[in-house]
């Protein structure tokens, strides 16, 4: 039972890391109607460039917000000067672009500053959060931070009429424009927020699996799978869903014997799948419909 | 003709100087890429790509060869060593590999590096009669002369470590219970297997819990807490870098302190002990069989001082205080004192045939007491280590020079 009990809260644990990812997979979502396979490159970037700053002395928490607005800056300038050409191309090109950020960002940031791994400070202290340590400070704070998050983007998408226009010009581009939103602008913006938001993931997510330009690769497949399972158009589902691909992992890993823990990614993968066939939209997400 | 008379004396003297040697001098003899003048070596390292830090022991090999021809060469003749980048990819060794041997014509394929990419040319090296030689990668298959006569490891093999870690059990924690943490593939079975074998019998009772994980794991954090509820007591680490510092800080946070054995692979203090937390790798056993270069012990010692004079005059850009530039270094030397042993008969067959003859060679950076042994049946050049212990600051070397040697 103890067992049971440390699994499943060191399944929230690496849930949140999912969770902070898919929250940024459905930003991007959000605001282009694709994926964007590049997401955990980005983010990664972002927080290299977080870890730079800390290094050259600034304090954690100035270091957290330079880099929160220099990714916003940097994800705009992405859409711009990437991805504004391509805008009437099929999605093929998009992939094909997407892919290529990926491969570009992660050479260079091998490039910049090497292979090896680097740890980088977690702002919420060392040690247990509790007497027993079954939850460490730090995973607890980036549980609190990406429900903090998700309230955020919550009251931003329904409350504000910037966020209103974002959902605006991404479901519906021709209608949105005629409506005089400056349809572009909107897809930029949602960029730039999918970049912030994926930098503050990263920099959440390095403190545990250490820095280094790999590091998201396999986190950003988890990530896709929570956003799957609680539906690509749900931040809020997304979150749920990251946290349930954490726990049913390790549940699985742990009492599955032979084929739990050799199969934890291929675990994954599935509940990708199963989700897709019984319930396309993702559990939380609104079903797609498309007027004819 | 001026020219031609001082020839023909240095070449008279050349043959007084061969009849004193023997007779190997006087039947020159030359295998595709060796010369009057210079021998090509050819390599393949990652200098790009994930596993780019290796890079590093492909440099400093360089500069070796650099310091060896500026001082004249090996037997007169110059290396050329001919080091192409593969990004630790197997498709890529293959295709450069290729290019070694088809187009450069080279002597032989010297320090290939990783496990994959040694793999993936393991078969056409062996066909193609090339020698494969000193491969970078500790996995146990490379010591196997009877089914492939042209691939020989260097470094102490992954079994043989795990022997001695069981050794050391035995002796040190006959009651322990051992919690294993291993990559799933042949690297970290290898250790395994070496371990199991070297405690014989008590395996079964001794072993209380295996988890294995995958490269593609975010974390290990699962299997550290199914380790911690197995009530092991004895944690044996068979992890690569990233997963390695994971592991460390993880076990530290949930509070298990087990007897900490951690495996050669991971235990350098910058890139693995410092980002899991000096305090948390505190107590860490490991094992060494090169000179750590950080490790004031060795500041008088002679071999460490002409390597730090090697790397001021021809790397200077390398960092002093990797374990890669020390590796490179060694493994270089101990592919120089191969081609001495040549002298003048640089064929392919030759080479393989004196690098199973090296005798209790001490390296300068190697560990005292720590030799290289070779022989037609032993394709394990390095067989021995030394147990280490990690203060919160260095690792400390502790106990004799331990042997694991695998059955062959």
């Amino acid at each position: 039972m103890e067992l049971f009990l440390h699994q499943v809260l060191a399944g929230l644990a690496t849930g949140g890391i999912y969770a902070c990812m898919a929250l940024a997979v459905v930003m991007i979502y959000q605001a282009i109607d694709h994926l964007n396979f590049a997401q955990g490159e980005m983010a990664m970037f972002s927080t290299f460039i977080a870890w730079q700053l800390i290094q050259w002395g600034l304090p954690y928490w100035l270091a957290f917000g330079a880099t929160i607005a220099i990714s916003f800056v940097a994800g705009v300038a992405i859409e711009r000067v990437v991805l504004k050409p391509l805008h009437n191309a099929p999605v093929l090109s998009h992939v094909v672009a997407f892919i290529a950020l990926l491969a570009i960002l992660n050479s260079a940031a091998g490039f910049i500053w090497d292979y090896t791994i680097k740890s980088f400070p977690t702002p919420f202290g060392n040690g247990p959060l509790f007497e027993q340590g079954l939850m460490s400070k730090h995973d607890g704070g980036m549980i609190a931070v990406t429900l903090l998050m998700l309230a955020f983007l919550y009251l931003f998408f329904r409350h504000t009429r910037i966020g209103l226009a974002m959902r605006a010009a991404a479901a519906n581009p021709e209608s949105a424009r005629l409506a005089g939103i400056r349809v572009g602008w909107m897809t930029a913006l949602g960029w730039g927020m999918a970049a912030a938001i994926g930098s503050v993931a990263g920099m959440l997510i390095a403190p545990v699996v250490f820095l280094e330009p790999n590091m998201m690769l396999s986190i950003l497949l988890y990530g896709f799978a929570g956003a799957v399972v609680g539906g690509l158009t749900s931040p809020g589902g997304a979150v749920l869903g990251g946290f349930l691909v954490g726990i049913v992992e390790n549940l699985a890993g742990t009492y599955i014997p032979v084929v739990g823990r050799e199969m934890k990614l291929t675990i994954a993968l599935f509940i990708i799948v199963a989700v897709l066939c019984v319930k396309p939209s993702g559990l939380f997400g609104r079903p797609i419909v498309t007027r004819v | 003709m001026r020219m031609n008379k001082r020839a023909l004396l240095t070449s008279i003297a050349a043959s007084a100087v061969a009849a004193a040697a023997g007779p190997a001098f006087a039947e020159k003899k030359y295998g595709p890429g060796a010369s009057d003048t210079e021998i090509k070596v050819g390599n393949t390292m990652p200098y790009s790509g994930p596993a780019s830090a290796y890079g590093l022991i492909g440099k400093s090999i360089e500069a070796y060869y650099k310091k060896i021809n500026a001082e004249g060469g090996v037997n007169g003749r110059k290396i050329n060593f001919i080091s192409y980048d593969d990004a630790y990819s197997p498709p890529k060794t293959v295709e450069q590999v290729r290019k070694l041997v088809e187009s450069d014509e080279v002597l032989l394929v010297f320090q290939p590096l990783g496990t994959p990419s040694n793999s993936a040319i393991h078969k056409y090296m062996n066909a193609k009669k090339v020698p494969q030689l000193f491969v970078a990668t500790g996995a146990t298959k490379w010591g196997d002369p009877k089914n492939f006569p042209w691939t020989m490891g260097w470094q102490p093999n992954y079994q043989s470590e795990g022997r001695i870690y069981a050794e050391y059990l035995m002796k040190n924690r006959p009651q322990g219970k051992i919690g294993i943490l291993f990559q799933n593939d042949d690297y970290g079975k290898d250790y395994v297997k070496g371990m199991k074998d070297g405690l014989g019998d008590k395996a079964k009772t001794m072993i209380v819990s295996e988890q294995p994980y995958e490269t593609s794991d975010p974390t290990v954090d699962s299997q550290i807490i199914n380790l911690k509820s197995s009530s092991a007591d004895v944690f044996f680490n068979v992890t690569t870098p990233k997963f390695a510092a994971q592991a460390i800080k993880k076990a530290h946070e949930i509070g298990w302190t087990p007897l900490h054995l951690l495996n050669n692979v991971s235990n350098s203090v910058g890139s693995v002990l410092k980002p899991a937390g000096l305090d948390a790798s505190k107590d860490i056993l490991s094992t060494a069989y090169l000179k750590d270069p950080t490790d004031s012990t060795w500041d008088n010692d002679p071999g460490k001082k002409d390597w730090l004079a090697f790397m001021d005059k021809y790397f200077p850009e390398g960092d002093k205080t990797s374990s890669f530039t020390v590796y490179g270094y060694s493994v270089a030397q101990t592919l120089l004192q191969v081609l001495k042993q040549c002298g003048d008969d640089l064929t392919r067959e030759n080479v393989m045939k004196q690098a199973a003859s090296l005798k209790d060679l001490q390296l300068a950076m190697a560990l005292p007491g720590i030799k290289i042994n070779t022989s037609e049946k032993d394709f394990f050049p390095f067989e021995q280590m030394q147990m280490q212990k990690f203060n919160g600051e260095r690792w400390e070397l502790f106990g004799p020079i331990m042997s694991g040697e695998v059955g062959s």
